[in-house]
């Protein structure tokens, strides 16, 4: 029961959310479309986390309107929590319940649900017969966090940093059931301060710092619109930028610690130029990157830029995006 | 109904799994029931025949005050703690059910346990008197009365502190709530706040109900129906579900 295609399922419009003075969402726009992974991407603080829970009915905006679903989700809060399934970034379950009984017991809250023990199988859940919430382990209880958003077959799925703390096996799972979820036609909202996450799974990308958008687009997007006449790599920090760039006949500078920004085009010449100079000194390259930019690099940039003067250093601010 | 039977359920599993719930319930009332009566060490009320004519309504007071209020307040407050309520508020189950769900919690075990007590005290030679069947109104009236403190502290409190104050309150409300120890025995001081604390009615409106020979609780039964209703009015009013 997804909604056409061409409705976006989440609306943000001009959302303001103030805690007393402090003022945490400021005049946020966005849209989320079925069958879409979005991503809510920033720092800590930068206010996904109150972004999502206005959109889940928990609070009131202070200015502006949400719709989920058409829906508002404070008045129309009885209607719409049939139609979501929510992950919490962490707790929601009794310490003493098991996952079988946690999905039954949600199971009966929906008129539809998914088969609890299928669902306990996808998640990979279902040799844990006996351990109670309390003694799972963190991937665990992620696991039967995100199969408990699912079970009532939402049409919007809210996920709080869904693969936090988890090992690689399990976060490849979680990113592997949210996919089928955007493929069976979910919107999958997803807010998470992991870059390679986002880049990897997400659709859609809304970059926010201090409550606003700072960024909205595909990753792909959101790298070309960036992407400047520059072959960015990694290499030990501290290099000698002027006589590199004396030997290769361009700026370069060192915009944090061991990253390289090298002000030419991507030329062949110019790569094999500055990796020859590499080798003469006998020095590793870490990486390279010629015209095309990966998100952190957008996502740094961005935050960075939101967030301090410009006359501040790029690598100071950079440490301070990155908390 | 399919989500309010499988909430309930769901609660009774979890408090039966829970064994330092079961302790405070269970165990602590019928032991002080079955050692008191054996024990003459605490005072009884004058004309009182046996021990445990006076200690097996204080008894039932106490299983009341210990299932409603104790349990509910440590329960829930963990779940707020844990986020649990919220997660909820986010499913279609919704505040009704869930506060039905808790009711029929405390209802289901509040059956089991007051049996419990009822057959040990027969065992020890309860002989009940007055008007056994009053007993029922007054257990859900204190049923409804330390339900609403136990929410109250729960839905306003961090779960720790809830913890503690649960506890406490426990202690002070059995000694000065004439559960075991006879009003007759306190000073005139203590008597007076015991009367219009919900344990001291309680315990004397259970009296009049299963003792021959017992004081008309007429007054008791109004403090009883005022804490009911105020206390649940409270939780209502002042609940924050996170």
């Amino acid at each position: 029961m997804v909604s056409s295609a061409s409705q976006p399922a989440i609306e943000v419009t001009d959302l303001t959310i103030r805690y007393g003075d402090r003022v945490a969402v400021n005049g946020l726009s966005f849209q989320a479309m079925p069958g879409q992974i979005t991503a809510l991407l920033g720092p800590n603080g930068a206010g996904k986390t109150s972004t999502v829970e206005t959109l889940e009915g928990y609070r009131r905006p202070t200015a502006g309107s949400v719709r989920v679903l058409g829906l508002d989700p404070v008045t129309d809060h009885r209607q719409l929590v049939a139609r979501i399934g929510v992950m919490l970034q962490s707790g929601g379950v009794a310490t003493g319940m098991r996952p079988a009984e946690a999905l039954h017991l949600f199971a009966s809250y929906y008129d539809n649900p998914l088969n609890p023990d299928e669902l306990l199988e996808l998640v990979g859940l279902a040799d844990l017969r006996s351990s109670t919430w309390r003694s799972m382990s963190g991937g665990e209880q992620q696991r039967l966090s995100l199969a408990l958003a699912l079970i009532g077959r939402p049409d919007v799925a809210f996920l709080d940093e869904p693969t936090a703390g988890i090992d690689p096996a399990g976060r490849q799972l979680i990113r592997r059931v949210i996919a089928d979820l955007r493929d069976r036609g979910v919107a999958v909202l997803l807010t998470t301060h992991d870059l390679e996450e986002a880049e990897k799974l997400a659709d859609h990308v809304v970059i926010i710092d201090h409550g606003v958008v700072l960024a909205d687009g595909t990753p792909t997007e959101l790298m070309r619109a960036s992407q400047g006449d520059d072959v960015r790599f990694g290499a030990p920090s501290g290099l000698d930028v002027s006589s590199l760039g004396v030997r290769i006949g361009a700026v370069v500078t060192e915009t944090s610690p061991g990253e390289y920004v090298v002000a030419s085009a991507a030329t062949p010449t110019m790569v094999a130029a500055i990796t020859a100079w590499l080798a003469e000194m006998d020095l590793p390259l870490a990486d390279l990157r010629a015209g095309r930019q990966r998100l952190e690099d957008v996502f740094l940039r961005l935050t960075a830029d939101a967030a301090e003067p410009a006359s501040e250093p790029a690598a100071t601010r950079r440490r301070r995006s990155r908390r | 109904m399919k989500a309010l039977l499988a909430q309930t359920r769901s609660e009774l599993t979890l408090s039966l799994r829970n064994g330092e719930q079961l302790l405070v319930n269970v165990a602590i009332p019928l032991l002080l029931l079955v050692f008191f009566s054996a024990v003459e060490v605490l005072p009884i009320p004058t004309g009182v025949e046996k021990r445990v004519d006076f200690l097996a309504p204080g008894i039932i007071a106490l299983a009341v005050m210990s299932n409603a209020m104790v349990a509910l307040a440590i329960g829930t407050g963990f779940e707020r703690h844990y986020k649990v309520l919220k997660r909820l508020g986010s499913t279609p189950l919704g505040r009704g059910r869930w506060v039905l769900a808790k009711i029929g919690m405390v209802k289901i075990l509040l059956i089991l346990q007051i049996a419990l007590i009822v057959i040990t005290a027969f065992l020890l030679g309860w002989n009940p008197g007055g008007t056994p069947l009053l007993a029922i109104p007054a257990v859900v009236l204190g049923a409804f009365a330390f339900g609403g403190i136990g929410l109250l502290m729960a839905g306003t409190l961090r779960g720790t502190v809830t913890l503690a104050l649960a506890n406490g309150l426990y202690l002070l409300l059995l000694l000065l709530g004439g559960m075991i120890i006879p009003f007759s025995e306190m000073p005139g001081f203590f008597g007076t706040i015991g009367k219009v604390l919900p344990s001291g009615a309680l315990s004397e409106v259970l009296q009049s109900c299963l003792r021959a020979g017992a004081e008309p609780a007429g007054s008791a039964w109004v403090v009883l129906g005022v804490w009911a209703v105020l206390a649940p009015l409270a939780a209502v009013k002042f609940f924050r579900w996170e």
